[in-house]
């Protein structure tokens, strides 16, 4: 029992660490965005301060957050409501008619995933360029839901297979239709699959800055560009970055606290069943 | 209700047939069961009459319909299955009334006819909850409930019984057998459990690695099995296998040579075989007596009590296991050495490929069909 108890306080230990180290910058960051310019950059570093509210003022004096933040919901949201969209399907149809096929094109898709977004900057700008896209949110939408859908589609397949099959054969037989055997039986089974499926999307699209720094100006600009807007050449003004950082991660953060029980619920999805 | 034809059905997965080529006619209200081991294709033919899986060749017909291109849904059948495949997230009303709702019923009606099974299957009470708080007996009702609220034309039942304990098997049994009277309903039951389709079928459909190895009442199985398979297969403890050796034809009699040494005589079948020939001689456990001075011994390995009757497995000199019924209150132990008499009337007796030669004589007289593909 007892060597049980040590090996306990040790996970717990390890778990902190860990734990504090990644809130670490964060929190760094967020003391930061209260000192003034001075301070900020001051060594040794400075722990205790005047706290003051003036970067928060700047940095909002100088850009229109709310429009940022406006182009960050509906990016994060449509984007996400696009890659559920075609992945729901293309699970469902992976999980359950499975083909010699499947498995390479669940791969292949994944695949995807490792090459640098980069390389195929220049392809998609021109497209996005002749097709009007660019600097517009539904652009951004279309970019971003295209680049999470890979791992949208792997979630959901593994969800999907968590349902056995003959659920959806009962339903069958009780006269439903392939979309009333997805809607009536599938989705409503899966609901905390779904959900924290959503939710990580929500976030890796809030995050998300290459393609808004790179397709974006003014109108469709998210807060990862407007954050970004803060380093600029002429020298960097560190009180001021963390202000309109803290600002870019405040929404996303309240919003992961708030649901990080349903995105558990749903990452043990498989494992409590 | 509806009678169910399936015609030349063949199906492969891939390149391996796993049903070749079956004949079928399953009659308006008839209780009919597909049994076999695993393997054989009756879980597979079932499948392809509710239409889960495709028909490779061949036609499935319902009330003379073709059906192949007919998906599950329209096909009126409904369907039991093994695990139940109960909606998780709905209640058990829900879980009845589903099929309704997805018609367009209206919410009073569907009340009423869910009702209405709850009350035929005495589950009222468990309208409410959720699946997984019913216990597996009462997860099975609501499965044959959800089947009835359909008023399908046809049951399929997919060995809807073996995740239940034996005395709710039991139990299920019976109740399948009363609602099938009172519903008046073609039923179609696959099982492994030859018990299940003794019990419960008007007609038996044995199948073996994709082939009807022969139907017929459970009653005439049992008395006049086609072939070894058969024979082994419906009843239970297993029907007692002997080698043998014809040594004689006499008039209408038949002397064996057993594999021991022993001489049984049993009635010769119509077409006599030839002096020398291997055959195998079938003796049920049942018909058997221990006698003092009977033509087999053995040695008793264990006894099976059952209560009203018991089981001697014996080993005979060379080896053979023999299993003898006898009564209950018998006094024979294990280690004991006994004698038994073979009831020659009612032996089997199969020529090497295994086929009975009583019906190969065409002694008996048999409504069945067969399908020796």
């Amino acid at each position: 029992m007892r060597s049980e108890g040590r090996l306990n306080w040790g996970r717990a230990l390890i778990g902190w660490t860990v734990a504090l180290g990644m809130f670490f910058p964060v929190f760094w960051m967020f003391l930061t965005s209260f000192k003034t310019e001075i301070t900020a950059v001051a060594t040794p570093p400075a722990v205790f301060f005047h706290p003051t509210l003036r970067n928060y003022s700047a940095v909002l004096e100088r850009a229109d957050y709310l429009a940022f933040a406006k182009n960050s919901i509906a990016v994060s949201v449509g984007s996400t409501l696009l890659a559920l969209a075609l992945a729901i399907p293309a699970a469902y149809s992976m999980a359950f008619y499975p083909t010699r096929r499947t498995r390479d094109i669940l791969l292949w898709m994944l695949s995807t995933k490792m090459l640098p977004a980069v390389g195929v900057l220049v392809p998609i700008y021109l497209l996005w360029r002749d097709l009007g896209l660019l600097d517009t949110v539904f652009g951004l939408i279309l970019i971003d839901g295209i680049s999470v859908l890979p791992i949208v589609i792997w979630m959901l397949f593994s969800y999907f297979r968590e349902v056995p099959a003959v659920i959806l054969e009962a339903s069958r037989l009780d006269g439903a239709r392939q979309a009333e055997e997805l809607f009536h039986v599938l989705l409503p089974l899966c609901t905390p699959g779904i959900a924290s499926t959503a939710l990580l999307s929500i976030i890796l699209c809030w995050n998300e800055s290459f393609w808004s720094l790179n397709l974006t100006t003014v109108k469709a600009a998210t807060l990862t560009a407007f954050t970004a807007s803060f380093s600029s050449p002429e020298g960097l003004f560190w009180a001021k970055l963390s202000a309109a950082s803290t600002l870019s991660i405040a929404p996303i953060l309240i919003f992961g606290w708030i649901s990080q029980r349903q995105m558990v619920r749903g990452l043990s999805f498989g494992a409590v069943k | 209700m509806a009678n169910v034809e399936l015609r030349k059905v063949s199906k492969r997965f891939g390149d391996h047939e796993v049903i070749h080529g079956i004949d079928l006619h399953i009659a308006d209200h008839e209780f009919i069961a597909f049994v076999g081991p695993s393997g054989s294709g009756k879980s597979t033919l079932l499948r392809m009459i509710a239409g889960l899986e495709e028909v490779t060749e061949g036609e499935v017909l319902i009330n003379g319909t073709p059906v192949q291109n007919v998906p599950s849904a329209k096909r009126g059948l409904a369907m039991v299955f093994q695990s139940y495949a109960l909606y998780p997230h709905m209640t058990v009303a829900e879980n009845m009334s589903f099929s309704l709702r997805l018609a367009g019923v209206s919410r009073k009606e569907r009340d009423e006819k869910v009702r209405a099974v709850a009350r035929v299957l005495e589950m009222e009470s468990l309208l409410e909850r959720k699946p997984r708080q019913l216990s597996g007996g009462q997860m099975q009702r609501v499965a044959i409930g959800r089947a009835m609220v359909r008023q399908p034309q046809a049951f399929l039942f997919d060995e809807p019984l073996s995740n239940l304990d034996a005395s709710l098997q039991g139990q299920m049994r019976l109740e399948l057998v009363r609602l099938h009277r009172e519903l008046d309903a073609t039923m179609i039951y696959v099982t492994h459990d030859q018990l299940e389709a003794m019990t419960m079928a008007d007609r038996i459909v044995v199948l073996n690695h994709g082939r009807i190895e022969q139907m017929g009442s459970p009653m005439e199985l049992y008395q006049h099995p086609a072939t070894l398979f058969v024979a082994g297969f419906i009843g239970a403890p297993k029907m007692n296998i002997l080698e043998a050796q014809v040594k004689d034809v006499s008039g209408q009699l038949l002397t064996l040579l057993l594999a021991n040494g022993e001489s049984v005589t049993v009635p010769a079948p119509r077409q006599k075989p030839a002096i020398g020939q291997k055959v195998k001689l079938g003796v049920r456990p049942e018909h058997v007596a221990l006698q003092a001075d009977g033509e087999l011994r053995g040695e008793v390995e264990v006894l099976e009590h059952l209560g009203s009757r018991a089981y001697l497995h014996t080993r005979l000199p060379d080896g053979t296991r023999f299993v003898v019924q006898t009564d209950g209150d018998t006094v024979a132990h294990s280690g004991d050495r006994v004698s038994f008499q073979l009831r020659t009337e009612v032996c089997h007796l199969f020529d090497a490929a295994g086929r009975n030669m009583r019906r190969i004589g065409g002694e008996a007289t048999f409504s069945t069909r067969e399908n020796h593909a």
